[in-house]
């Protein structure tokens, strides 16, 4: 199809007059903004970004080193867009959806440049069970037929912005991509594989509002900042805070169908682990590599920066077309302040006004526009499916109030503070439970009434409380010290450390620690709500708080976060409590 | 070679040439000065026009007589296997009286970035020999690990402690040492290289200096150069480099200045916008290769202006690098050395270099519990100056003294004491035995039963 659109008209070849970095000068070539061209001898692929009378400025997606003024530069009338097809899950792409490992075979293990590589394979072959028979009219986004890709099937749709139609013949058995298995009534033929510019967000039916919470197994996530399938979230953090750990393990953990995961100017040594790690990690719910479900895309902080840029559109449209397909597709972007700096950078070669802190002015509606491509739909088709993004930020010096990070917080719905100070004390995942927030909590309740418990939603509650009393009694024992508390609220203290020690804490580093399931995490709450309750009642009765924290029941809990079959673990502490406490009130 | 004599503006380190023909971005270019001798340079910004050529010396005798040569190809450096127990000049040339580098290669010191899929994964525990490092924010090879340090800090030795210590249990294999020193005094230099002499380490070192007084625009290319040497030795020798570059903050200066120079909008504090892709382009070049036997080791060492963490250069580095060891002056000030602050400090690698037939199986628990516990004994000081001692509960009594001994022996070493890991793990569990067992929340039950001094098997009562 690309072949189709593309203008037969011959596009006039332009010169090169500047090179200045990333961003060169072309004169004399027919462009309109965003068209790809090609730089140079060597072909180096670009995007045009800004024109100017007879000067057309490129933003190059590859190192200029060595290109001079004078070589051609060529327009393929294309904007940039991404190839949409069986063969995407499982691929590790570069920002311009290059095969990481394609480029490997052709240029060796540093990223050379001028070299072109089509985002899916064109030879493989792959099994169509076609869904329509002739004679049945469809539809854009309409249902093709269904390829078994990985343990995911994936479902080959007419494309968008196709005006419907009767098909005549429908082919079924091996094909490559490019190969055409639907012919319509009115000549129209279309292979499995389609293009999408990356810039323009693929069309849905409606949009929807989201009422189920995306699991993620992560305790302090789903237990008390829940997100909702087709939600947004913001992970601001300074370094170190434990920002990408958390990225990994919503990648990791996270109910989704789908996963993509776009490492935007990270460092090369973590993507490398999650390259490592995920083939060899098992999808909770399938049994099968997590990998099985992924896409990542990964641009290194020294690869070009503009293909930085557009790793970010690559990623999410990549999501847009799952979704499509009805799945439910989460998309973690780590980080967005780097593709903020990236735009920052090229934004400043152009010699554009710059906004705050040297940002562009178009920073904030950038941002509100890719978050508000996620969400829950209704596809073309009628199916459901949702985009979950989670975009990580990393503020500079830790400092929540730059232009990023404000940005950010004014378009998403969730927001999972981290912290530093705990993360240096080894607390994770370092979420603070006082600043962080979810705006889902009421859309989700229901969910949460029926699916966990109905009265999850007041353990909740309490818990939340719990650690708001303890932050305001904690400033008092920072001056006078804990014994001059109130007996009752000595018992408070113990009780969020118990709440932070035994439910926030979580191993993501423990095999079974790792994933936490809403029953356990029920049940872990629940079991701290018990000792509370006895706590408090004993308190009363005369019990000190120095005998309470003699309990030796309390200490046993934490262990079983690290036990999977936990239940009779669980069952024989509570019952050890109740007897504890009974003991001490006698004596009282 | 066409000789243009076409200079039209000469500003800070950047000269204009005018009427050229098309000059390539990145070129290398050669000025000859009225008496002969010649100052390299790099262009910047290319067009019909106007090319600008950025000088990575001092500008001091360039006019618009001068003569000014392009040469066609980007800046490349000769490499060969005798750059061992060489010492260059930060603009490669040799100056130590030697004869000139025998090259076996020109290689680009721009160097283009490994494919994320093509790198190994880090996993190799390097020990260190000092606990700090070793036992809670643990080095691997491929891994880039910057000191941030301040004024008046001991980094140097800490460095140095690394670059004489550094091995990985096992294996016979050494290290190579690249060390690119940009605009340090030359006292300082003279410690490393006498160091360097006294420990033999030199006939394994590349030595790249630029000094307090040489060209403050030649710290642009001084690190380029070295990773270039080192990824050489690595990639294409089979060795496993370690990297010193040493001061970060000094070159970061000099980005500053070329920015300025060339009238940039600033970023923070002035320093240019593009500072993170610059030292990314730096940090970056450490690692594996799969299927290839060396790596490239970094330590870059920087100085935190005013201590401030937060200032540009340590916020930047941090996020591009995979951690950082935080030298603090409070440690300093109470005379311990090395006066590491596990605090703030992190080796995101850590995780992969660790554990059962890396280092041993407790570690993780280990580091993690002493973390927590001095975390909180460290808060409590604060308390205590407020209520006293007394006031204290007796958790919190042994928390406090957990601190103080924490800092004194854990933290607390020589500069020629080499700890093996068992030595650095079994101190740790030493200091955790002054605990309650049942604090000990980080550590499961197994774990505490086969190695807490009180319970492990046959344990020797001191």
């Amino acid at each position: 199809m690309e072949v189709k659109t593309k203008q037969s008209k011959e596009l006039k070849e332009g010169v090169l007059k500047r090179i200045a970095g990333p961003v060169v000068t072309a004169v004399n070539l027919d462009a309109h903004m965003y068209d790809v061209v090609k730089v140079g001898k060597e072909e180096l692929m670009g995007e045009v970004i800004k024109i100017q009378g007879n000067d057309v400025i490129i933003q190059v997606y590859e190192d200029t080193s060595g290109i001079r003024p004078g070589e051609p530069v060529t327009n393929t009338g294309l904007s940039l867009a991404v190839e949409l097809g069986p063969g995407l899950l499982t691929s590790i792409y570069d920002g311009i959806q290059r095969p990481l490992a394609v480029l490997v075979d052709k240029m060796g293990n540093f990223i050379e440049r001028g070299v072109t590589a089509p985002g899916l394979s064109h030879e493989k072959k792959w099994t169509f069970k076609p869904l329509v028979k002739t004679g049945d009219k469809i539809e854009a986004g309409a249902i093709l037929g269904e390829v078994q890709e990985t343990n995911i099937v994936h479902k080959v749709m007419l494309p968008p912005k196709e005006k419907p139609g009767v098909v005549k013949t429908i082919r079924s058995g091996d094909y490559t991509v490019d190969e055409i298995i639907c012919i319509l009534e009115d000549g129209r033929e279309f292979p499995m594989i389609q293009r999408w510019p990356v810039r323009v967000p693929r069309p849905v039916k409606e949009k929807m509002n989201p009422t189920i919470p995306l699991i993620t197994g992560q305790r302090i996530l789903d237990g008390l900042f829940p997100i909702a399938k087709g939600g947004t979230a913001a992970i601001p953090g300074p370094f170190g805070s434990g920002k990408t750990v958390t990225q990994q393990q919503l990648a990791k953990w996270s109910d989704a169908e789908i996963v993509v995961y776009i490492g935007c100017g990270e460092r090369g040594n973590e993507m490398t682990e999650v390259l490592t790690e995920f083939p060899h990690l098992e999808d909770p719910k399938s049994g099968k590599p997590l990998m099985e479900r992924t896409v990542l895309i990964a641009n290194t902080s020294n690869m070009p920066v503009a293909a930085r840029e557009a790793s970010v559109y690559t990623g999410i449209t990549i999501a847009e077309y799952f979704r499509d397909m009805g799945y439910d597709v989460s998309l973690m972007a780590d980080s967005t302040s780097r593709w903020a700096e990236a735009m920052r950078e090229i934004s400043s070669r152009l010699e554009e006004m710059p906004g705050e802190e040297g940002y562009p002015a178009y920073l904030a509606a950038r941002l509100s526009e890719f978050y508000e491509r996620a969400g829950l739909v209704k596809t073309l088709n009628g199916a459901r499916g949702s985009v979950t993004v989670i975009g990580a930020v990393s503020p500079p010096g830790g400092d929540f109030s730059e232009p990023v990070t404000q940005n950010t917080l004014r378009i998403v719905k969730v927001f999972w503070a981290l912290d530093a100070k705990l993360s240096q004390r080894r607390h994770f995942p370092a979420i603070n439970w006082l600043n962080s927030y979810s705006l889902y909590l009421e859309s989700l309740h229901d969910y949460y009434d029926k699916e966990v418990s109905p009265d999850w939603n007041k353990i909740r509650s309490w818990a939340m409380e719990v650690l708001q009393k303890e932050a305001e009694l904690q400033e008092i024992v920072q001056l006078v010290g804990s014994d001059a508390l109130p007996e009752s609220e000595q018992v408070t203290i113990e009780v969020a450390r118990m709440i932070r020690e035994i439910f926030l804490q979580q191993n993501a580093y423990d095999a079974v620690d790792t994933f936490c399931d809403m029953k356990k995490q029920y049940d872990l709450m629940k079991a701290i709500k018990l000792f509370a309750d006895l706590a408090y009642s004993a308190q009363i009765a005369g019990v000190s708080p120095t005998q309470i924290n003699t309990v030796k029941a309390k200490n046993e809990l934490p262990q079983v976060k690290f036990i999977k079959e936990y239940k009779s673990e669980l069952a024989k502490i509570e019952k050890q409590m109740d007897d504890e406490f009974n003991a001490l009130r006698s004596a009282a | 070679m066409k000789e243009y004599r076409t200079i039209s503006k000469i500003a800070g380190p950047l000269v204009f040439v005018e009427k050229t023909e098309p000059i390539a971005y990145g070129e290398l270019v050669n000025i000859i000065l009225a008496d002969g001798s010649t100052k390299r340079g790099q262009v910047l910004d290319t067009s019909d026009e106007l090319v600008v050529v950025q000088i990575f010396e001092t500008t001091a005798g360039i006019g618009r007589d001068s003569g000014v040569r392009f040469t066609g190809e980007t800046i490349k450096m000769p490499v060969g296997r005798d750059m061992l127990g060489r010492i260059l000049s930060g603009g490669g040339k040799p100056i130590d009286g030697g004869p000139e580098i025998v090259p076996e290669k020109r290689l680009d010191i721009t160097g283009a970035a490994i494919n994320p899929y093509a790198r190994g994964m880090p996993a190799d525990f390097i020990q260190t020999g000092i606990s700090t490092i070793d036992g809670t924010n643990t080095l691997v090879r491929g891994q880039k690990l910057p000191i941030f340090s301040g004024a008046g800090l001991p980094h140097n030795n800490v460095a140095l402690q690394i670059a004489r210590q550094a091995k990985v249990p096992g294996s016979t294999e050494s290290f190579a040492v690249v060390f690119a020193a940009m605009g340090i005094t030359k006292e300082e230099a003279n410690h490393f290289m006498q160091d360097f002499e006294r420990t033999g380490a030199l006939e394994r070192a590349v030595v790249f200096l630029n000094l307090a007084d040489d060209p403050a625009v030649e710290r642009i290319i001084t690190p380029r150069l070295a990773l270039t040497t080192a990824e050489y030795l690595a990639f294409e020798l089979g060795m496993h480099v370690l990297v010193i570059l040493t001061d970060m903050t000094n070159y970061c200066e000099a980005l500053r200045q070329i920015g300025a120079a060339r009238e940039e909008v600033p970023g923070r504090r002035g320093y240019p916008g593009y500072m993170y892709t610059d030292l990314a382009c730096l940090y970056e070049r450490a690692g594996m290769i799969k299927g290839l036997k060396g790596s490239v080791t970094q330590i870059p060492i920087l100085t935190m202006p005013g201590d401030d963490i937060t200032h540009p250069i340590p916020d930047l580095t941090g996020y591009i690098t995979e951690g950082q060891i935080v030298v603090n002056r409070d440690l300093h000030r109470k005379g311990i050395y090395p006066p590491i602050n596990v605090l703030p400090s992190l080796s995101r690698l850590m995780n992969l270099g660790i554990g059962k037939g890396k280092t041993r199986e407790d570690h993780k628990k280990v580091s993690d519990q002493m973390y927590a516990g001095y975390a909180e004994g460290n808060d409590l000081r604060g308390l205590v100056a407020i209520v006293g001692k007394d006031a204290l509960s007796e958790r919190d009594r042994l928390l406090l003294e957990f601190a103080d001994l924490f800092e004194n022996r854990f933290v607390r070493q020589g500069l020629d004491e080499d700890r093996t890991i068992e030595d650095t793990l079994n101190l740790g569990w030493d200091l955790l035995s002054t605990l309650p067992v049942e604090q000990l929340t980080r550590i499961d039950r197994d774990t505490i039963n086969k190695y807490h001094p009180k319970f492990r098997t046959g344990a020797k009562k001191e």
